[in-house]
This record gives structure tokens, C-alpha cells and sequence, in this order.
């Protein structure tokens, strides 16, 4: 039986975070779902004139020349993580789990971007990239010879430009938990496969992987959510302009510079919120189903 | 122990109260003198000390608007070093010359404070911001974000010429803005390279035209451009349109005014212009910063360059005197049009403004005003000026003599000019004009520049009419 302290002790272990979260998240969520349908600017109070109804949707999918751009690269990055970063960092956290040589060198050189902020890597990376005074086009002689690659300004391959550095971090952040996740799996298991004749990759495959489920299932969702709020780089870079726009940087884009639409730029912000839905839910029903 | 934290708890009381003395003094200042509601006002803060600090203040304003002593604040986007180093310069100059007065300077940096103005001047704002005259100017005014100043301005207009004096109007006549500062936008080239190479200042376009094609055949970039912050490549825009289709035309497509629309054949003219010149561009363009266009410019390897004066900064940034004094400029040759005449350019004027919601406005008015009326002296411009020399003081009365040559030929073709443009972000609204916008849309044409415009012109318009009344 729950004594009469216990439970006010446990009303305030739920309430004070549920408290939080509500006021924290779904405060401003129900917030800017309520702005989406309005035109405000961000000066003085909503008036009646200001509800537009869907007027802010309707221009975002029909007049609104950035918003499928933004979508469409938003999409290529997740498949870019997705099918090159990730699969990329579990194939160094293989490798560097069979403890050859120099394991740690390797595992701190690719962990190091991981530390840094994305915006310092947007930053080391447009050293790289700059066209006339960057490393890649002076390393490779092209300034001299007059054929620069405009690795930013190019809206055909800036973005695979930046990918590569989102990814230089990515990777090592994958490497460094799937190599943890690897680390806990039982060393019976692979001793067993052996003994029954399983080559490397069979035992991979077959045994590792599966046991390492709950690992795999955390590492979609990062992936996922990573696609999702890519900014940092393709902002410090060209404030998302030019084959670089996200969707995360035209609602920063519309609603909290000197623009200052904050109607619009919310209503891009519920769409995003919309997708975002889609690899929550299905994280949470998984968790929940595993732990019924 | 007791005791001690006790102490401790009644010293910071104390420490608490003390806060409010700049309070209390004004409010002493303007009252001369204690009534019985002062009286009670400074029981109820129950300090000696704040009662003594208020029977010692003294200070008193030197006119019917202004006050010394004191405190005031100031938010400011001067975060460059040069710049920064020029506000601290003139804050110390008023503080010895307005009877103390203490000013709290936020120097907040350049673009974060031009993105975050909105919500600055509606939250808890300095007392006086940097800012621009123009559209963005008159925007905030009308939002009621901005203190007319009339009696400041009505003060020191006898030290500015009407140009100046028009600048700083908002739409409801009121004065808004006392001017500091301003540069022109020009081509700006190198004299010794220019001698060494034999070429001379092109005053129409196909001379502009085959000095570029002479520069390539010499190995040069013969035109810097660097755009990959998209808003640099607005100030070419402006000036084709502006010797284009006229200075009217240009206001009113900037603003949508009259009807004016972005699907107008004289816009596509302006591209078709524009496009025979992209091909001289600097190569990757689209991925320089400014600076890099300014370097390739101060490293020889660019013949000319359409900037503001502020690329000297960049040229002072190399530390090198004399590179600083190679450095020219001309006027954007003539195209051939009735609009020639006007001379018009971009020549952005920066201002100071007083904020309405500062908390601390209604006892720092007085000194908010004094130091409104201390930027508007030719002396105080000048100062700022020394540390800052892409910023041509706007006060009549300020020491010219000490300008060098370039500066002085700045302030002739500016004074030549018969019409002057803000710049295209000061002329429109910021939405229009932002990544989001403008800079996006010019982009997209120098990706392509020689194909037909009409599809982005619809889109530009498309966009305009999408945007909510402002």
C-alpha cells in the first residue's frame, strides 16, 4: 500500500516533469500550430485580421519556390545517412571491435569531429571548400589551372559538398555506439558460431546483428532525427540559400530573422513537426511493445 | 554563523537597493527638489544611503530636453574591431563631456542583431540603437518601436544638408533618427595597377565593357564579385536599375508601390544588362565571401570591383599603407539613358534611434537625448570616423580637412548625385529582400544568367503578393 507521503511524492515525481514538458514542448507546439493559421509578424498582439486559415499552407505547397527544394534535400540526407554514414560507422565499429593494431588511434581520430559543434565543422569545412583560397581546389591544382570547383556555390553539388562533412561527424558518432553495443555482445555467442563452422561475415549477420536489436533500433532513430534537424552546417555556410535550403532553415529563415514571418515560417514548422511524427511513433511503439 | 549569514543577507538588501539609485536621482532631478511623496518614496526604500545619494545628486538637465549625468544604454551592431573601437571612442568622449554620464554599451554582432531587431525592440531594449535610415528605419517607427525625436532633431538639423534632413522622417513626418554616417557604393579599382596596365576610367558602358574584355586578354578577373552571402550581388542590381529605369521606377519596384510589379519588361532588361557582364566575373563567384573579392582586388588579380567604400576596410586589414592608398574609385559608367543624368547610387546613411519599451527610458530620456544630440556633432563623427574610415561623417560642420583623398572624392560623388538609394535590404521589406527572397532570386539568375528571366521575374512577383501586409 502507498502511504499518504508516497504519494504525494510520486504526484510531484510526475508532475514537476510533466509540468515541465508542457509548458517546455507542447506549449509552444499547440503555439505555433495556432500561428501557422495566422500572418503575424511578431509586433504587438493577434488579431482577428490576422487569421488567414489554411492561406499559409496553401502558398507553401503551391507558390512557395524553396519548400519542395528544402523537402527534397531533407529526403537525400536521410538516404545519404541512411545507406552511406551510418552502414559506413557500424563497418569501423566492426572493424575497430577485432582489435587490430592501433584500435584506439583510429577510434579517437574518427571520434574526434564528434566533439566538435557543428558549427565549428561548417566552419573547418568551408576552409576546405572555399573555391580560390580553400585546400581541396588548391591541393588538387585546380586554381592554378583555372578550373575551380565551386564546391559552395555550385547548387549542384553543394549539398553533397556539405553531406560529406555532416557525415565526417555522423560517422564517428555511429562508430562510437554501435562499437559500445558491440562491446556488450556476449563473447560465448561468437565462440558458439565459430565452433559451428560460421565464417566472419556469417557470424556477423547471423548472430551479432540480431543480438545487438535494440543498439540497431536507437541508431535509425538517430539517423532519422539527424536528417531531420540538419542546419547547423548548410547555415554557417549561406544562411540555406542556393541548393542548400532544409526545411529546418527556412522556418528559422522566415520566422525568427529580421523577416519575421512568424505565421509562415510556423506553418513550415508543423509540417515538420508532421514528419518528424513518423519515426517517433514508430520508436515508441517498438519500445512499447518490447516492454509489454 | 547565524549571525554572519544574517549579515551577509542584509548587505545584499542593501547592495539591492543601491540599484535603484539611478532611479531615484533622476526622479529627484526632475522634481528639483524633495516633495512629500519623494519624501515617502525614499522611507519606503527605508536606506539612508540612498537617501543621502539622492539629496547628493546634482544633476540637472543643460536644456529643456537634455539632461547630464546620470546613466543611459546603448545597443549597438558595431562589433566589427574598427567599428566597435569607434563607439567605444565617442561613448568615452560624451561620458567626459555630458557630466559623467555612464553609458551601458551592448555590442551585439552585425547580422545577430539585424536578425533579432523584432524581438530586441519589443523586449527589453537598450535605451538608443544603432540602426538604418530607409524603409527598415520607417518600419519601426510605424510599429510604434522607435521614440520620435523631434525636439533633438529640431536641435541640430542646422548642421545637416535637406538630404539628411529627409533621411531621417518617418512616414508620419515625425523625426526618428539623428544620421552619423555613410558610404557610397562605386567601382572601386587599383591606381597602380591601372597605370602600370594603360587603362583608363570607362564612363559608358561599352567602354566598361571593353576594358573588361582588355583585362581578360591581360590575365586579370576583370570584375570582383563574390556572392555567396547573396547580398552583395544587390548593389548591382540597384545601379542598373536605377541608371536603368530611374529612381522612381526603382522605389516604387522595391516597395510595390503603385502597382509596380516584378513581371515589368524594364526588369527583364535590367538581367539582360546584367547578363553581359557576368561572364568577367570572378570564377566560383557563388562561394566568396565579400572579403575574398576585396582581397582579390588588393592582391592584383581582380581589375575592378562594385562595393562600398567599406572594401578599404579590408584594404586597411592587410596593414599596409600603401596598398590603402592605391585604392580608387569612379562612378558606374553612364548606359546611354535619360536616367544617367540623375547620378544616382547606394549610399546607405546609418543612424542612431531612441527604443520606446527600454525600461530604463523614462529616467534615462534626458541623457538618451544628450547623446543623440553628441553623435549629431561634426567632432564626434569625425572621432568615430578615424577608427572606422568606410564611414563618411553626415554632420555639415565636421573637420573635412583631415580626409584623404579618397574619402573626400566619396563625399563629391555622393553630394554629385541628384538621387540616393538606401541599398536594396534598406529600400524593401526584409522579408522580400532576404536569403528567403531576393538574394535567392538573383542567385538563381547568375546560375543562369544569358536564359530567359521571365519565369523567375513570376516568381519573384508570386513571392511579393504572398507576403502579409506589412
Amino acid at each position: 500500500m502507498l502511504t499518504r507521503h508516497d504519494k504525494i511524492l510520486l504526484g510531484l515525481m510526475v508532475g514537476i516533469p510533466l509540468a515541465l514538458d508542457v509548458i517546455l514542448i507542447w506549449g509552444p507546439t499547440v503555439a505555433s500550430i495556432f500561428f501557422s493559421f495566422t500572418n503575424w509578424d511578431g509586433i504587438g498582439g493577434i488579431e482577428a485580421k490576422n487569421i488567414v486559415g489554411l492561406k499559409n499552407y496553401q502558398f507553401m505547397f503551391t507558390g512557395y519556390t524553396l519548400f519542395w527544394p528544402a523537402f527534397t534535400h531533407n529526403v537525400i540526407w536521410l538516404l545519404w545517412l541512411t545507406f552511406i554514414a551510418t552502414p559506413l560507422g557500424m563497418l569501423f565499429a566492426v572493424l575497430l571491435d577485432r582489435e587490430i593494431r592501433g584500435a584506439r588511434i583510429y577510434q579517437s581520430v574518427f571520434y574526434l569531429p564528434v566533439v566538435l559543434s557543428l558549427v565549428v565543422v561548417g566552419f573547418i569545412w568551408e576552409l576546405q571548400y572555399f573555391p580560390t583560397d580553400g585546400f581541396i581546389n588548391n591541393a588538387l591544382g585546380l586554381v592554378k589551372s583555372g578550373h575551380i570547383i565551386d564546391w559552395l556555390g555550385d547548387s549542384r553539388i553543394n549539398l553533397y559538398a556539405i553531406l560529406g562533412a555532416a557525415s565526417w561527424r555522423h560517422i564517428g558518432y555511429i562508430m562510437i555506439l554501435y562499437l559500445a553495443g558491440l562491446k556488450s555482445v556476449d563473447p560465448s555467442l561468437r565462440e558458439a558460431a565459430r565452433v559451428d563452422g560460421a565464417t566472419e561475415v556469417q557470424t556477423f549477420f547471423n548472430v551479432v546483428f540480431p543480438v545487438m536489436a535494440p543498439i540497431n533500433v536507437v541508431i535509425v532513430v538517430i539517423t532519422a532525427i539527424e536528417s531531420l534537424r540538419a542546419f547547423d552546417i548548410a547555415f554557417i555556410i549561406n544562411q540555406g540559400k542556393n541548393g542548400l535550403e532544409l526545411l529546418s532553415i527556412l522556418i528559422t529563415n522566415n520566422s525568427i530573422s529580421e523577416a519575421s514571418l512568424v505565421g509562415f515560417g510556423s506553418a513550415i514548422a508543423v509540417v515538420l513537426l508532421l514528419i518528424s511524427l513518423v519515426p517517433i511513433v514508430t520508436f515508441l511503439t517498438r519500445v512499447m511493445r518490447a516492454s509489454q | 554563523m547565524g549571525d554572519s549569514s544574517e549579515a551577509k543577507r542584509v548587505a545584499n538588501r542593501l547592495q539591492a537597493r543601491s540599484l535603484t539609485l539611478p532611479y531615484l536621482e533622476q526622479e529627484l532631478a526632475l522634481d528639483l527638489g524633495l516633495s512629500r511623496r519623494d519624501v515617502l518614496k525614499i522611507a519606503g526604500y527605508g536606506s539612508l544611503a540612498a537617501f543621502l545619494a539622492a539629496c547628493g545628486s546634482t544633476s540637472t538637465g543643460s536644456s529643456g530636453i537634455t539632461a547630464t549625468g546620470g546613466s543611459m544604454s546603448l545597443g549597438s551592431y558595431a562589433s566589427d574591431p574598427g567599428s566597435k573601437a569607434g563607439v567605444q571612442a565617442i561613448v568615452d568622449a560624451f561620458k567626459a563631456a555630458n557630466g559623467g554620464t555612464k553609458v551601458n554599451i551592448n555590442t551585439v554582432d552585425h547580422g545577430t542583431f539585424q536578425n533579432q531587431i523584432t524581438s530586441y525592440l519589443q523586449g527589453t531594449p537598450q535605451d538608443v540603437f544603432t540602426w538604418f535610415s530607409g524603409h527598415r528605419m520607417r518600419f519601426f517607427a510605424d510599429k510604434g518601436l522607435a521614440t520620435p525625436i523631434d525636439d533633438v532633431w529640431n536641435a541640430v538639423k542646422g548642421n545637416y544638408t535637406a538630404g539628411f534632413a529627409a533621411s531621417v522622417k518617418g512616414n508620419d513626418g515625425h523625426a526618428y533618427a539623428v544620421p552619423t554616417d555613410y558610404y557610397p557604393w562605386a567601382v572601386f579599382y587599383r591606381k597602380d595597377l591601372w597605370a602600370a596596365k594603360g587603362y583608363q576610367v570607362p564612363t559608358n558602358w561599352d567602354a566598361f565593357k571593353a576594358l573588361c574584355e582588355k583585362m581578360k586578354k591581360d590575365g586579370l578577373t576583370p570584375i570582383a564579385f563574390a556572392d555567396k552571402d547573396g547580398w552583395p550581388a544587390q548593389g548591382t542590381f540597384d545601379i542598373l536599375n536605377l541608371r536603368m529605369n530611374g529612381y522612381d521606377f526603382h522605389v516604387n519596384l522595391l516597395t510595390g508601390a503603385n502597382g509596380q510589379k516584378w513581371t515589368d519588361p524594364k526588369v527583364t532588361a535590367v538581367f539582360k544588362k546584367w547578363s553581359e557582364i557576368t561572364q568577367y566575373y570572378s570564377p566560383g563567384f557563388k562561394g566568396l565571401t565579400w572579403e575574398q573579392g576585396a582581397d582579390q582586388l588588393l592582391r592584383k588579380q581582380a581589375g575592378m570591383y562594385l562595393l562600398g567604400l567599406f572594401v578599404g576596410d579590408e584594404f586597411k586589414a592587410s596593414g599596409s599603407q600603401a596598398d590603402l592608398d592605391q585604392l580608387d574609385f569612379f562612378a558606374f559608367p553612364d548606359l546611354g539613358t535619360s536616367f544617367d543624368a540623375e547620378k544616382a547610387l547606394d549610399a546607405p546613411i546609418d543612424v542612431y534611434m531612441v527604443t520606446k519599451k527600454s525600461p530604463t527610458l523614462s529616467n534615462d530620456l534626458g541623457q538618451a537625448k544628450a547623446f543623440m544630440e553628441f553623435v549629431a556633432k561634426g567632432s564626434t563623427q569625425v572621432t568615430f570616423w578615424k577608427n572606422a574610415p568606410g564611414s563618411i561623417p553626415t554632420a555639415t560642420d565636421a573637420d573635412t580637412s583631415q580626409y584623404p583623398a579618397l574619402t573626400k572624392k566619396a563625399v563629391e560623388i555622393v553630394s554629385k548625385a541628384q538621387k540616393i538609394t538606401q541599398y536594396f535590404d534598406r529600400d524593401s521589406r526584409p522579408d522580400f529582400s532576404g536569403p528567403n527572397g531576393m538574394q535567392g532570386f538573383l542567385l538563381s539568375f547568375l546560375s543562369n544568367p544569358s536564359g530567359d528571366q521571365t519565369g523567375l521575374q513570376k516568381q519573384m512577383q508570386t513571392f511579393w503578393e504572398s507576403l502579409p501586409p506589412e
